[in-house]
Order: C-alpha cells, then sequence, then structure tokens
C-alpha cells in the first residue's frame, strides 16, 4: 500500500466537498435549521397538544374571562382555544379535523360536538368531562413528581439530528458519487494506474469520516451556541460513539457503491435503506410500546446502535462500559461492511 | 497471407500480443489477434464502429482481462510493474471533480513511483495558461491536452492514444498532431486508434485495419496502399460532353462532380484520352490513400 497514493485521493475527495459550495452549506445548514425548527415547534412552553373550538364568540381570541366556558377547562394546559363566530364555520372545521372538540359557550346543559373517528376528539372530550367534576372529587389519587434532572427534548432530540445527518451524509456522499464515477468514467482512469482498489476504498472512508466528524463539531458547536446542550456523560465518549457510527455508515455507503452505474438504481436502493433507517431508529420518535418484531428491525440499522449509545452518553452520563454492547455491534458491522463491499468492488462498469 | 503475423520486429518486441481473443457472452469483440510491436513505433488501429478497436486497447493495457490469448511487455507477462511504465489517454474519460488543471496533473503524479518534471511537462503540452482553471471548463482541444499529460505523466515506455483527436477542430488537431510527434521523437512507443485517415498517414509507422474483431490488414501506410489499391483515379470535372460513353478503353464511372476514370498509370490513361479527343483541362490525378484501402477491405466509411 502506498500511503501517497491514498493521501493523494484524500485530498482530492475533501476538495470536491469542500468546493461544491451548494452541498458543502446544505451539510451545515440543514441540521442546525431542523433542530431550530422542531425546537420551535415541539420544545417550547406554548406548545399547544389540543384544538377547541368555542362558539359564538364575537371577540377574536378565547381568555380566561370568557364567558360560558367552565373555568378549569380553559385553565388546562396544552389546549390552544379558537374563538369562531358561528355554528356553521366551526362545524366545518370539526368535520375536517382542524379543531379537535366544539364548546357552545354558554349553553346549559353544555353543548359540545366531537368527531367519533377522532382519537384526539376523544381525549378532549375526556379532558372535559374531568374538568366539570370538582377537585374534591378527587381524594384517590396521589400525585407524585419526576425527581432529579429533566431531559429536555432538545437534548433528547438533537443526537438524532446529528445521527440522521451523518446517514445522510455517509450514504450519499460515498454511495452515489461512487456510482456517480464509475459511470462517468473516473474509476477506468484510476484503475489504468498504480492505485490500488484498497488503497481507493481507503481514502474514500478515510475521507469521509473526516468530513462527517467535521461537519458534526461545525454543527455542534453551532447548536450549541443557540441552545446550550446539556451533555452529562464524557465528550469523548460522545464524539467516539459518533465516530464508529460513521465509520459503520460509511463502510455501509460503500457496500451499496461496490457495483453498478446507474444513478437512479443506487438513488432507489439509498432511499430504501435511509428511510426505514431513519423512521425505526428512533431519531424522530420513540418505538418504546411497539411490537417486538419492529424493534428486531431497527436492530439491524448501525444508526439505532449508534444513537442509543450517543443518547446514552448525553442523556443518561453512560460510560464506555454501558455503551459497550452498542460499540461492539457497530465494530462488527464496520467490519462486514468494509470487507464485502472491498470483495464486490468493480472499477468498471 | 496470414495478415495478423505481418508486425513483425526485427528485436525484442516492446509488446507481443498472441491469438487474443474477447469474447462477450457468444460475441467475439476481439477475433484472434496477433502482432508485436518494436520499440519506438507509431502503431495505429484502424476499423469502423464497433470492430473492436477499443477492446483490443483496454485488454493490452490490463482494464480488462481476454477471454484467451496472451501480453508480452518486453518479452514477460505485465505485472504490477506494468502500469507503472504505460500511459493511457481513454477515448472517453471524467475527471476527479472540482479540481484544477494543476491540481488534477499533481494527483496523478502522486500516483507513480517516477514521474516527469512537472514544468516540463506543462510546457510540452501547452497548459501554461491553463493551471488554474477548473478542469471540467476546459475546451476540447484543452482538455484533449489536459488527458494527453495524464498519460505522459510517469515518463511512460507504452503510451495508448484512444482516438485521442476525435471531437477536435482541424487547428487543435493539428495541435495535437505536433504533440503525438514530438512523443515519438523521445522514442516512446504508441499505439492508438483512430477514425481519421490523414491523422493514421501522418502519424503512423505501422497500421492494422481491423473489422469483426480481427485484423484483415497490416503493414506500413504505403505498403497497405501498394498492396491493395493500385493505380490512380483521374477527375474530369463537369459533364464533358466530348467524353465517350461507348468504346472508352479504361474503367469509369460518371458521379455528380464529373467522371471518375480508373488506371494502372496515368499516362495510360492520357493516352486514351488524347485518342479520343477528351478535353483534359482541370484533370486532376489523385494517388490511392488509406481511405481508398480502408473502403476496399472493410467496404464501410471509416467515420460512418
Amino acid at each position: 500500500m502506498s500511503l501517497k497514493r491514498l493521501w493523494a485521493i484524500f485530498k482530492a475527495r475533501n476538495y470536491e466537498f469542500f468546493r461544491d459550495r451548494s452541498a458543502f452549506g446544505w451539510n451545515f445548514i440543514f441540521p442546525f435549521l431542523l433542530v431550530a425548527g422542531f425546537s420551535l415547534i415541539f420544545g417550547g412552553e406554548g406548545r399547544k397538544e389540543y384544538k377547541v373550538g368555542v362558539f359564538p364568540l364575537s371577540q377574536e381570541e378565547v381568555t380566561l374571562d370568557t364567558e360560558g366556558v367552565p373555568r378549569r377547562f380553559l385553565e388546562t394546559r396544552y389546549i390552544e382555544f379558537i374563538a369562531f363566530n358561528d355554528l356553521e364555520t366551526a362545524s366545518g372545521k370539526l368535520m375536517h379535523h382542524k379543531i379537535d372538540f366544539l364548546l357552545q359557550a354558554g349553553s346549559k346543559p353544555y353543548k359540545y360536538w366531537v368527531s367519533t373517528t377522532s382519537p384526539r376528539g376523544y381525549f378532549v372530550e375526556r379532558l372535559f368531562k374531568a374538568s366539570l367534576v370538582p377537585e374534591s372529587g378527587n381524594r384517590q389519587l396521589d400525585r407524585r413528581e419526576v425527581q432529579g434532572r429533566e431531559i429536555r427534548y432538545i437534548d433528547w432530540f438533537f443526537p438524532g439530528i446529528l445521527a440522521m445527518n451523518m446517514m445522510f451524509s455517509a450514504l450519499w456522499g460515498v454511495g452515489y458519487i461512487v456510482v456517480r464515477y464509475r459511470k462517468n468514467g473516473v474509476l477506468k482512469r484510476l484503475k489504468a494506474t498504480p492505485l490500488t482498489a484498497f488503497e481507493y476504498l481507503a481514502a474514500q472512508t478515510l475521507s469521509r469520516i473526516f468530513l462527517l466528524m467535521f461537519t458534526l463539531v461545525v454543527v455542534w458547536l453551532g447548536c450549541d451556541l443557540v441552545f446550550s446542550f446539556q451533555v452529562e456523560g464524557s465528550y469523548i465518549n460522545l464524539f467516539f460513539v459518533f465516530f464508529m457510527g460513521g465509520l459503520s455508515l460509511t463502510s455501509l455507503g460503500l457496500l451499496i457503491a461496490s457495483r453498478g452505474t446507474s444513478e437512479e438504481f443506487t438513488s432507489g436502493i439509498l432511499n430504501f435503506i435511509t428511510w426505514p433507517m431513519m423512521f425505526l431508529s428512533e431519531v424522530w420518535f420513540s418505538l418504546e410500546g411497539s411490537p417486538q418484531w419492529i424493534k428486531m428491525v431497527a436492530r439491524i440499522f448501525p444508526l439505532t446502535h449508534m444513537l442509543s449509545a450517543a443518547r446514552k452518553v448525553m442523556n443518561d452520563g453512560s460510560g464506555l462500559v454501558e455503551i459497550a454492547p452498542e460499540l461492539l455491534v457497530l465494530a462488527g458491522m464496520i467490519i462486514a461492511f468494509l470487507t464485502l463491499g472491498a470483495a464486490l468492488f468493480s472499477w468498471r462498469k | 497471407m496470414d495478415m495478423n503475423t505481418k508486425i513483425n520486429p526485427r528485436k525484442q518486441p516492446i509488446l507481443d500480443v498472441r491469438h487474443l481473443v474477447k469474447k462477450y457472452g457468444q460475441f467475439k469483440a476481439v477475433n484472434d489477434i496477433n502482432f508485436s510491436l518494436e520499440e519506438g513505433t507509431c502503431f495505429g488501429l484502424l476499423g469502423p464502429n464497433g470492430a473492436g478497436k477499443t477492446t483490443s486497447m483496454e485488454v493490452m493495457e490490463g482494464i480488462i482481462n481476454p477471454t484467451s490469448g496472451e501480453i508480452y511487455y518486453k518479452g514477460k507477462q505485465r505485472d504490477a510493474s506494468f502500469k507503472e511504465e504505460i500511459g493511457i489517454q481513454f477515448q472517453q474519460t471524467a475527471l476527479l471533480a472540482f479540481l484544477s488543471v494543476i491540481e488534477t496533473l499533481k494527483t496523478f503524479r502522486s500516483f507513480y513511483r517516477n514521474s516527469q518534471d512537472l514544468d516540463m511537462l506543462i510546457r510540452k503540452c501547452h497548459l501554461e495558461e491553463l493551471l488554474n482553471q477548473p478542469n471540467d471548463k476546459l475546451s476540447g482541444g484543452q482538455r484533449q491536452r489536459l488527458l494527453l499529460a495524464i498519460a505522459l505523466i510517469n515518463n511512460p515506455q507504452l503510451v495508448f492514444l484512444d482516438e485521442p483527436s476525435t471531437g477536435l477542430d482541424p487547428q487543435a488537431r493539428r495541435n495535437l498532431w505536433d504533440l503525438v510527434e514530438d512523443i515519438k521523437e523521445e522514442g516512446i512507443t504508441i499505439i492508438l486508434t483512430t477514425h481519421y485517415m490523414e491523422e493514421a498517414q501522418a502519424l503512423c509507422d505501422e497500421i492494422a485495419i481491423m473489422d469483426q474483431g480481427m485484423i484483415i490488414a497490416a503493414g506500413s501506410p504505403q505498403e497497405l496502399i501498394d498492396q491493395h489499391c493500385e493505380g490512380i483515379t483521374v477527375t474530369l470535372p463537369g459533364q464533358n460532353a466530348g467524353f465517350p460513353d461507348k468504346g472508352f478503353p479504361l474503367k469509369f464511372s460518371r458521379m455528380n462532380g464529373g467522371i471518375e476514370i480508373y488506371a494502372k498509370d496515368v499516362k495510360v490513361c492520357l493516352r486514351a484520352l488524347m485518342d479520343f479527343g477528351v478535353d483534359i483541362h482541370d484533370m486532376t490525378v489523385r494517388e490511392p490513400n488509406l481511405e481508398d484501402v480502408f473502403l476496399k477491405l472493410t467496404g464501410k466509411q471509416l467515420r460512418s
């Protein structure tokens, strides 16, 4: 193996990444926008889960002082009350699930409308009925609160966004590019030189992992300035988890790119892998309570293990021992993907 | 005569191709070709589209494996050092994206143990003004000069040029020929394929004409002409009212632009024309060329 040749390809690939301004910018801006957007939508105190229409009201807003609506119902957190002038407009909104529940202010007994097919409507109806029961009726209840530091939504969500960005960058940045190079003859030109397949693949892997970690650090620092993330565990461990995850995803990219010249087909394969991986690896939501088979399927994805380990370190302060199972699985995947990818790799169409 | 064995060097050949076959399924893209090349030769592979030229080149270059046959470089089977000593210019090549001309040259130079002095190579290929230009923003001629520079970057002893001047304007083509002449003068062996007869005639010492995967004729350009196209072609412009349709002793044909007469030599033709009192003002005489050889042997236009 020649380090000179490996270094030449490593440099050339990095130049390509940094000089492709549009893709370069997107790699940094996309995760930042996602984090900012989702923290705004889901993370703030003002987030309302349910929408209740109230009519007939002449004013534009429903406030705590609005007459004809039970005050305890108005005080319920996570419900947004919306004023309507008449029943016709409001019922149209209910029918189209724009609102979950509709109440006629000042009616005795209270008249309300709810869609029988809406789970959200069902919950609001229960909340409405509960708000009419006096507090003294809840003697059987004994409220306790979770002790210790709360894990903010943004601190749970952020590793997922970083990992997802890494997944797209690794799979598309390696898989798609190598197939394009095979199609347009760049790989054939390289094969005519003394450069070996091992040197080429190693340079691709090293370049991509370098770029992934560079992007990770920049995005982290940029987002941290705005959101001040709380990391319970060690930053070094967290970096190592992302490094192993990035390497496993890059290796998977190389495996996908080992054969073929059709960018359309590769694009299809990449979508076929990335979309289930994104949804089943708990980037967006927890799989807690999902059927066992779905959880089993999720385990075939490197993203699942990377994210599990990253959240353990970031949210729970876990050390290397606690995340060893995830790291071992990732290491196994790296070896398997790289070995298969190198064995199947073809320079030519 | 076995055309495949015609090109035989007197010295140790730099490249020796024996019974080379490349099959795709049942289709034989290359069908038992044989030749040996002496060091410093410029060897041209000519043939219509689909004749098997590029496939033969790629097998010789080591890009694809032959189905059967042997290829010897300097008397030995090709090994890892073969790639260190050859230069290749493919028919169609994309380069690593977002690199300038100088970065592209430096990247390729890093792949080899031995490399040419970069400044000299840049001067030789007239790339001085283009060094900081992105490699995907070059004109056809500039791009071919860069590709040729890449092919020469390791100081090769054997260079493969696959249709190096296709798509170039006449001036750029002439510039490329000058470059190839310079390479020849350095004693580098060249194997080139081309669609242009004048290119083959100007540059090649030896030529092999391929059709349907086989070499159907081989030799120096003049040998091929002498061997396959005797005589001359005399053209009389216009309809030439005095030309006799009957009784003229030589073979002729009426074309749109005039009358073409085929004769063994000029004297015979002139005597016949004067005997019939034909006006020979504006008469032109053309010697046969490689195009005629090619048409005669393959029955196809080279550029079809």
